[in-house]
């Protein structure tokens, strides 16, 4: 099927002379997701398919106390000074964005009446800017209208250098504007695909201009409100302890006919992930535990306890392992891993071929991970759309063997494997923690049957993950041969997520090591086809091109792609709570309900 | 001994400089920045982190900083939270009553135990009962309070299902339910503090009475026909006890030591968690606040002790 028979087919649907049903059958016959099929009728002008809501309560109210449990405990109540997912997770009960990411990547309209699209008129063709029409009859809590003024004003606040808004990047570029009292445009620089960045999920959630509105600039940390929210959402606010709890109740005037369920709703913050797995699975004193990063084999052992479920919820955080393609022992200007020193073995395919043959992915995710880590052949592993179907992988040490031979590298007396006077030896750092030195355990080990000698490493997280420019064992340094750790990918849109190997983005002296690109390989396919994809306005086209990046990671063996790694929630079990991969757990919270 | 007393204050002063001099410096030398979380999210550009370090002043020099903070402190300003945005004293006075409420009936506790017992069993050394009190005092001394929490978790959480083991300072129930929620919960922590301070305040009670006890006067006491309730107590216990009240006012700042881990157990919303939670997000004001607070207890406890001292025995004198 080329182009043209899909625009035929689209036109079909669109003039009802075919079912969407079907046309959604057709292309999942051709090898097409159905999220991308839904995106395709999507921007082709026929309106996405309203998710439906699994809500069943038939009034509002009545369904007791909702008691989450958070093991890093908020500490701050605006969603524009949000500094982790703990704190947007808390102003996620009182603030909404216009809409909310489904666990397919789609749109759910939130604050906004409807999805904009190609057909009602809410995107331009060229991709330049896109038109919100906000519902009406929203009140915030404490009884102003909802507007397009609010809208405007969360640009105008996030935007403003002087605010320091952790939510800026999604502001910054566009030019806000109101079009009448419940419509505003969002205009864009240039052309632009993932026009769903600013008012959307994690970074879109509104604030009332009424109450912020003379907090502007440095002055907004001191605004009350930052502490005691006045918001939208179906909950609202009734004290506030920063790093400890977070208390709520319904919200009588919500503008969604029979929400919220709960009367009243607690966010208690603090301890550690296992315990909180026990208070929900094991003993039943909370309804809800975020973010379970513990071992599948204790998760399922209290999950025998009988009171509730661990829950997966599919994202793109990949556990990957990074090749340094510059010489991180040697020191140019002053600088160790310059991009002007290559690295005098790993700039070898072979070697780097062979490592990835090392690294035994099922034995990782069979008894480190479970269902907390898949293994993969793919760097970009979610939305669906975006899985390349192209990459295979392996281990097989007797390969690897084999590739190293051909490529010259012989064994030494030692065992270990030598060319030209130079030694298979790195240095492979990781953080702290104890399934990531169980896996450099087993990366070690298979090295050694193949003649690589392998020095394990361990920084402290707080040092690893910091961005201290005097300490050498940060991540983005890679004083190292090889690393690991997790890279997260927190929108549904690849796009940010790719950047990561453009060649403009190398982490250097330069830019105090704030480029993205942490492995420093450089390649002008990749540079060119990521610049394309940036004005793609396809959404086949622009997925193909995305594909193709992680294809180009892959083949070129950039990095190894070791376990994609799902959110793991616990859930008591009666308790019905729509989660997504990619927005806030609280993100549909209006729909959480108890069966009865 | 007013004397003494304004000597021993003005004596506090510069300890206290010099310990906050310390404290500013080797939490100016830790790895970290407040706003690391920032750096790893690639949603947020880098110049919003930059501008976050540039208003809290975090990229001036530390001899800068820390003369700012003492200049604000000694305005009894004590800083702002960079994590929480809001003001530090705050932050800590929402703490102190829960703080205060577990860790008085913990001690509480712990000497309810540590007096009866020390005292009954330096009266019959070498009984059954002292053996038995020995042992669990031994015991409960060397278990570790993060050991005993969990193992109480385990127990009566989630074996017997009786107690919970999450903390909540708002309870929304009212009447003698509140009351009755407020007891259920702090039992845990309360007892494993409790426990572990009692015994190893058993066993000075015990060495304490049992040195006094031997003593020529407790026989005289005995000799003239005293019957043995009053010779323990009006003689041989109020002796006993100086040493172990210099103790208990000394320990006081341990105590606060050992609330910091059961806090973070049982999810206490206390000073000691906030100062964990402060240290892993780097929010140095609250640190500071945090630590210079316990430092100053350690101090007063110091002086304190020293004072019931004189109090309690008029042999020693002040110059």
């Amino acid at each position: 099927m080329d182009d043209r028979d899909l625009r035929a087919l689209l036109s079909a649907v669109r003039e009802g002379r075919l079912p969407r049903r079907r046309f959604i059958q057709i292309l999942a016959g051709l090898g097409f997701t159905a999220p991308m099929a839904t995106q395709l009728l999507a921007l082709s002008g026929v309106a996405m398919a309203q998710a439906t809501s699994t809500y069943k309560p038939t009034r509002r109210g009545g369904g007791g106390a909702l008691k989450a449990l958070w093991w890093q405990a908020p500490t701050l109540l605006n969603p524009h000074f949000a500094v982790g997912t703990k704190d947007q997770e808390a102003c996620r009960i009182f603030y909404e964005p216009l809409a909310g990411w489904d666990p397919n990547g789609n749109l759910v309209p939130m604050l906004a009446a409807e999805v904009p699209s190609l057909e009602n008129g809410g995107l331009a063709r060229d991709g330049t800017w896109v038109v919100w029409r906000l519902k009406r009859d929203v009140q915030w809590h404490d009884g102003r209208p909802f507007t397009a003024d609010d809208v405007v004003f969360n640009w105008e606040f996030a935007s403003d250098p002087a605010t320091a808004a952790t939510t800026s990047g999604s502001y910054k570029d566009v030019r806000v504007e109101k079009l009448d009292s419940h419509t505003v445009r969002v205009r864009f620089q240039k052309p632009t695909p993932y026009w769903a960045d600013p008012f959307v999920g994690t970074q879109g959630m509104i604030i009332p201009k009424h109450l912020f509105e003379n907090f502007r600039g440095a002055k907004s940390r001191e605004a009350p409100a930052n502490l005691r929210p006045v918001g939208t959402g179906p909950y609202r606010f009734v004290d506030f302890k920063p790093g400890d709890i977070v208390r709520a109740q319904l919200n009588p005037n919500y503008h969604l006919a029979n929400r919220p369920h709960f009367d009243t709703l607690e966010m208690k913050g603090g301890g550690d992930a296992v315990s909180a797995a026990r208070a929900v699975l094991q003993t039943g004193e909370y309804d809800y535990a975020w973010n379970m990063q513990v071992e599948d084999e204790i998760l399922k052992r209290l999950e025998e306890g009988g009171k509730g479920r661990a829950e997966i919820t599919h994202g793109a955080n990949i556990e990957h392992m990074q090749f340094n393609f510059t010489d991180p022992w040697k020191e140019v200007d002053g600088e160790r891993s310059s991009l002007k020193a290559p690295h005098p073995i790993l700039t070898d395919p072979a070697v780097r071929q062979a490592i990835a043959l090392l690294v035994d992915r099922k034995a990782i995710e069979e008894h480190i991970y479970g269902r907390t880590g898949l293994a993969t052949a793919n760097f970009l592993n979610n939305p669906e759309r975006f899985r390349s179907r192209n990459t295979r992988w392996e281990f097989n040490i007797e390969k690897a063997n084999q590739v190293l031979e051909a490529a010259g590298w012989r064994r030494g007396a030692d065992g270990v494997r030598a060319k030209d006077g130079r030694r298979l030896k790195f240095v492979f750092q990781t953080s702290i923690n104890q399934p990531r030195q169980k896996t450099q355990a087993i990366v070690k080990q298979a090295c050694q049957r193949a003649g690589i000698d392998i020095e394990v490493k361990a920084v402290t997280a707080s040092v690893y993950f910091s961005s201290d420019l005097a300490n050498p064992d940060t991540y983005t340094k890679f004083y190292t041969d090889l690393q690991m750790y997790t890279t997260t990918m927190p929108q549904p849109d690849p796009e940010r997520f790719m950047n990561q190997f453009c060649s403009w983005e190398v982490a250097q002296r330069e830019n105090k090591w704030q480029g993205r690109n942490i492995t420093r390989w450089r390649s002008d396919e990749y540079d060119r086809v990521y610049r394309a994809s940036e004005a793609e306005l396809d959404p086949v086209k622009r997925a193909a091109m995305f594909i193709r990046m992680n294809d180009l990671v892959i083949e070129n063996h950039v990095v190894v792609p070791i376990a994609y790694r799902p959110r793991v929630s616990a859930i008591a079990h009666r308790l019905r709570a729509p989660l997504s991969g990619w927005d806030n757990d609280f993100w549909n919270l209006r729909d959480w309900y108890r069966e009865a | 001994m007013s004397r003494y007393l304004l000597r021993r204050l003005l004596l506090v002063v510069p300890a206290v400089l010099g310990i906050s001099v310390v404290l500013f410096a080797v939490l100016a030398a830790a790895p970290g920045d407040p706003f690391e979380e920032l750096a790893t999210n690639p949603a947020i550009p880098p110049e919003v982190r930059a501008n976050l370090r540039a208003q809290f002043g975090l990229d001036d020099p530390v001899a800068v900083r820390y003369l700012r903070w003492l200049a604000a402190m000694l305005q009894g300003d004590w800083g702002y939270s960079f994590v929480s945005r809001m003001d530090v004293e705050d932050l800590i006075l929402q703490r102190l009553p829960t703080t205060i409420v577990v860790i008085g009936a913990s001690q509480v506790l712990a000497l309810l135990i540590a007096l009866p017992v020390g005292i009954y069993a330096a009266t019959r050394p070498y009984s059954i009962f002292d053996q038995i009190a020995s042992t669990f005092a031994m015991v409960g001394f060397a278990l570790p309070t993060f050991f005993t929490g969990i193992l109480f978790i385990l127990v009566f959480s989630i074996h017997l299902d009786w107690l919970p083991f999450v903390y909540r300072a708002d309870i929304s129930a009212t009447g003698w339910r509140f009351w009755w929620e407020h007891v259920r919960q702090t039992i845990m922590p309360v007892a494993v503090l409790g426990l572990f301070q009692g015994a190893a305040w058993t066993r000075y009670v015990r060495s304490s009475v049992l040195d006094v006890i031997r003593l020529d006067y407790v026989t005289t006491a005995r000799a003239k026909g005293l019957p043995e309730r009053i010779v323990v107590l009006k003689h041989v216990v109020r002796n006993a006890l100086i040493p172990v009240v210099t103790l208990v006012a000394l320990q006081m700042p341990a105590v606060f030591g050992g609330a910091i881990v059961t806090e973070q157990i049982f999810r206490v919303p206390g000073i000691g968690s906030l100062l964990i939670s402060a240290i892993l997000a780097n929010d140095t004001p609250v640190v500071m606040a945090v630590t210079f607070v316990f430092s100053v207890l350690v101090i007063l406890s110091n002086l304190l002790a020293d004072i019931l001292y004189a109090w309690l025995d008029p042999r020693i004198s002040y110059r």
